[in-house]
C-alpha cells in the first residue's frame, strides 16, 4: 500500500503478485503461440531459443498460466456474478464508451464489462488448457486419435485468438479508464475513482452502504 | 534429409515468399507399387534401412508377418499383410506402406517451421531435419498417417523416395532391391503409361477391378499402387478410399491465418481510435471531493 492514507484499498499484495505471473504467462504464451500460428510470426521464436525451444516450452509456461489463473479464479469468482445493474449497464454500452456516466447505477467491485471479460477468460483458459493436453505429444501423444488432435488444433488456435482479444480489451480499458492501473500495481485506488466507477463496493469499503 | 541443391524447390513450408521459378519445370517422378507382384520378402524395407543408415530395434512377433507392426522413426517403409477369405478361397494382399508424395501436401500445409518441409518441383516431398521443431502438426496434417516423431530426437521421419539417389539420377533404394521389379521408378508419365499395361493384364486374369491408386482427393500422388481391387483399397491395411486433408486442417491453415492477425490488429486499431477520438476516461476533481465525503472527510 502507498502512503496515500486517503487511498482505498482494492487487492492484496497476494492478489496482485498472482496478477502479475497471470500476465507474464499469457503474454509469453501469445508470443510463443503466435509464432507457431502464423509463419509470419516465426521470428518471435528467437525470443525463446529458437523453434524447438518455443515448442518444448510453450506448455510449460501454459501449465503456470493455469495454475495462476486458477488462483485469481477462486480469488475473484464470487464477486463476479451477473446482477441486474451488470444488465442495465451494458444497456448503456453505448454511454460508456462514450465516457459518459450519467444514469449508469452503482456497481460493486465489478462492472459487467470487467465480468465479462474474468468470465471469458476462465471458459478460454479452461479450454485452452484441454486442448493443449492433447496437443502435448511429449507426454500425451498416445491418450487420443488424430481426429481428436486435429480438432484440438482447431480449438486451441480459436480459443488462443479469442483470450489474445480479450486481452487486448482488458489492457485498453485500463489505459482509457484513468486511475485503474494503480489498483494492480500499488494495490488501491483514489476516493474519486471508486465513487466514480465503483460507487456500491466503495460504500461497503467505508461501511456506508 | 536435407535440401538437395540439384532440385528446385516448388513449394517450402509455412513460408511466403515465392520460390524460384525461372528454370524450366523439370520431370515429375514417381514411384510405382505393383501390388499384385509383390512377394512380401521385406527386401524393400532391408534396402530402407540400410541406405538410409536406420536401425529398428528387434520387436516381438505379434501374430502377423508385419514386423514392426506399423510405420516408425526409423522404418519408413513397412509391408502389411493382409488376409481375405472368401468361402474356400483365401486372398493375401501385401502393401508396402510409407509416405505417397502428395502433389498436394498435407504435411507441408501444417507444418509452422519454415522449410521444414519442401516439395520439390520433381514431386518428392522431403523433410529438412534441422529446420523440424517437433510439433507433430506434419502427423495432424496427414490423410494417410505416415510420419512419425522421433523419442530420441522429437524431429519427423518418413520416406524421402530417396531424394538423395534420385537428385543423381539413380533410383530409389527399395525399387533397385525388389526382386521381382513390383517396384517401378520413372517419370510420373511413364509410369502411369506402365500401371495402365499392368493392369490390362490384371484384368485379363479376372481382376475385373483392377486399377491405379493416384488419389486426386490430395491432387495425385508421387508414389501411386497398382490394385487388384482398387475399387476398395481399403482392403489393402486400411489403404484410405478417398483420402484427403483434414477440413479441420484446411480452416486451421487457410481462412483462420489472416482473419485471426486481421481480428487482432482491428482490436488494436479500435483501441486506439477510440482513445484519439473519445479521450481518457478520467476522475475529477469534484468526484475526489465526493469520494471524501463518503468516507467522512479527507485524513490528513
Amino acid at each position: 500500500m502507498s502512503g496515500d492514507k486517503n487511498a482505498v484499498a482494492r487487492y492484496t499484495t497476494a492478489a496482485r503478485i498472482n496478477h502479475w505471473i497471470t500476465a507474464a504467462s499469457l503474454i509469453l504464451l501469445a508470443l510463443s503461440g503466435m509464432a507457431l500460428f502464423h509463419p509470419s510470426l516465426f521470428f518471435l521464436t528467437h525470443l525463446f531459443g529458437g523453434g524447438q525451444a518455443t515448442r518444448a516450452i510453450h506448455p510449460w509456461i501454459g501449465v503456470v498460466l493455469a495454475i495462476s489463473f486458477l488462483g485469481l479464479f477462486l480469488r475473484f469468482f464470487a464477486l463476479n456474478f451477473w446482477t441486474r445493474e451488470d444488465t442495465i449497464w451494458m444497456k448503456n454500452l453505448g454511454k460508456v464508451i462514450n465516457n459518459d456516466d450519467e444514469g449508469l447505477p452503482e456497481l460493486g467491485k465489478y462492472n459487467a464489462g470487467q465480468k465479462l471479460v474474468f468470465w471469458g477468460q476462465s471458459i478460454l483458459i479452461l479450454l485452452l488448457l484441454g486442448s493443449g493436453l492433447v496437443l502435448w505429444d511429449v507426454y500425451f501423444e498416445n491418450y487420443t486419435t488424430v481426429d481428436q488432435k486435429r480438432l484440438s488444433a482447431v480449438v486451441h488456435a480459436l480459443c488462443a485468438i479469442g483470450a489474445i482479444l480479450i486481452w487486448i480489451v482488458h489492457v485498453y480499458a485500463a489505459i482509457w479508464v484513468k486511475g485503474t492501473l494503480r489498483a494492480m500495481t500499488r494495490g488501491s485506488v483514489t476516493r474519486g475513482w471508486s465513487w466514480k466507477h465503483h460507487r456500491k463496493w466503495f460504500r461497503q469499503e467505508v461501511g456506508k452502504p | 534429409m536435407a535440401t538437395m541443391q540439384s532440385l528446385d524447390i516448388r513449394r517450402r513450408s509455412a513460408s511466403t515468399e515465392t520460390p524460384p521459378q525461372v528454370r524450366k519445370a523439370t520431370v515429375e517422378v514417381a514411384k510405382l507399387i505393383d501390388v499384385s507382384k509383390c512377394i512380401g520378402c521385406k527386401a524393400c524395407q532391408s534396402a530402407c534401412l540400410s541406405w538410409n543408415d536406420l536401425v529398428e530395434p528387434v520387436g516381438y512377433f505379434q501374430g502377423s508377418y508385419d514386423n514392426p507392426m506399423d510405420l516408425t522413426p526409423t522404418s519408413w517403409t513397412v509391408m502389411k499383410f493382409t488376409e481375405i477369405e472368401k468361402g474356400d478361397d483365401l486372398e493375401w494382399l501385401i502393401r508396402k506402406d510409407g509416405c505417397m508424395h502428395c502433389d498436394d501436401p498435407g504435411c507441408l500445409k501444417a507444418c509452422p517451421a519454415p522449410g521444414a518441409i519442401v516439395q520439390y518441383t520433381n514431386g518428392i516431398v522431403d523433410f529438412v531435419s534441422e529446420n523440424c521443431i517437433g510439433c507433430g502438426y506434419c502427423v495432424k496434417g496427414c490423410p494417410f498417417n505416415v510420419p512419425r516423431i522421433s523419442k530420441t530426437d522429437r524431429k519427423a521421419y518418413k520416406c524421402t523416395l530417396c531424394v538423395d539417389r534420385v537428385a543423381v539420377g539413380q533410383a530409389p533404394a527399395c525399387a533397385k532391391a525388389c526382386p521381382t521389379q513390383a517396384i517401378y521408378f520413372g517419370s510420373k508419365e511413364d509410369m502411369i503409361g506402365h500401371a495402365e499395361k499392368r493392369i490390362v493384364d490384371l484384368k485379363s486374369r479376372g481382376y475385373q477391378n483392377a486399377g491405379l491408386y493416384n488419389p486426386p482427393g490430395v491432387g495425385g500422388t508421387h508414389v501411386m499402387y497398382v490394385l487388384h481391387h482398387a475399387d476398395k483399397p481399403s482392403l489393402y491395411a486400411g489403404l484410405p478410399d478417398d483420402p484427403k486433408i483434414s477440413p479441420l486442417v484446411g480452416f486451421w491453415k487457410g481462412v483462420m491465418k489472416p482473419i485471426s492477425l486481421a481480428a487482432i490488429a482491428f482490436a488494436g486499431v479500435f483501441g486506439f481510435l477510440h482513445y484519439i477520438t473519445k479521450g481518457p476516461n478520467e476522475v475529477s476533481e469534484a468526484d475526489e471531493r465526493k469520494g471524501d465525503d463518503l468516507a467522512g472527510g479527507k485524513r490528513t
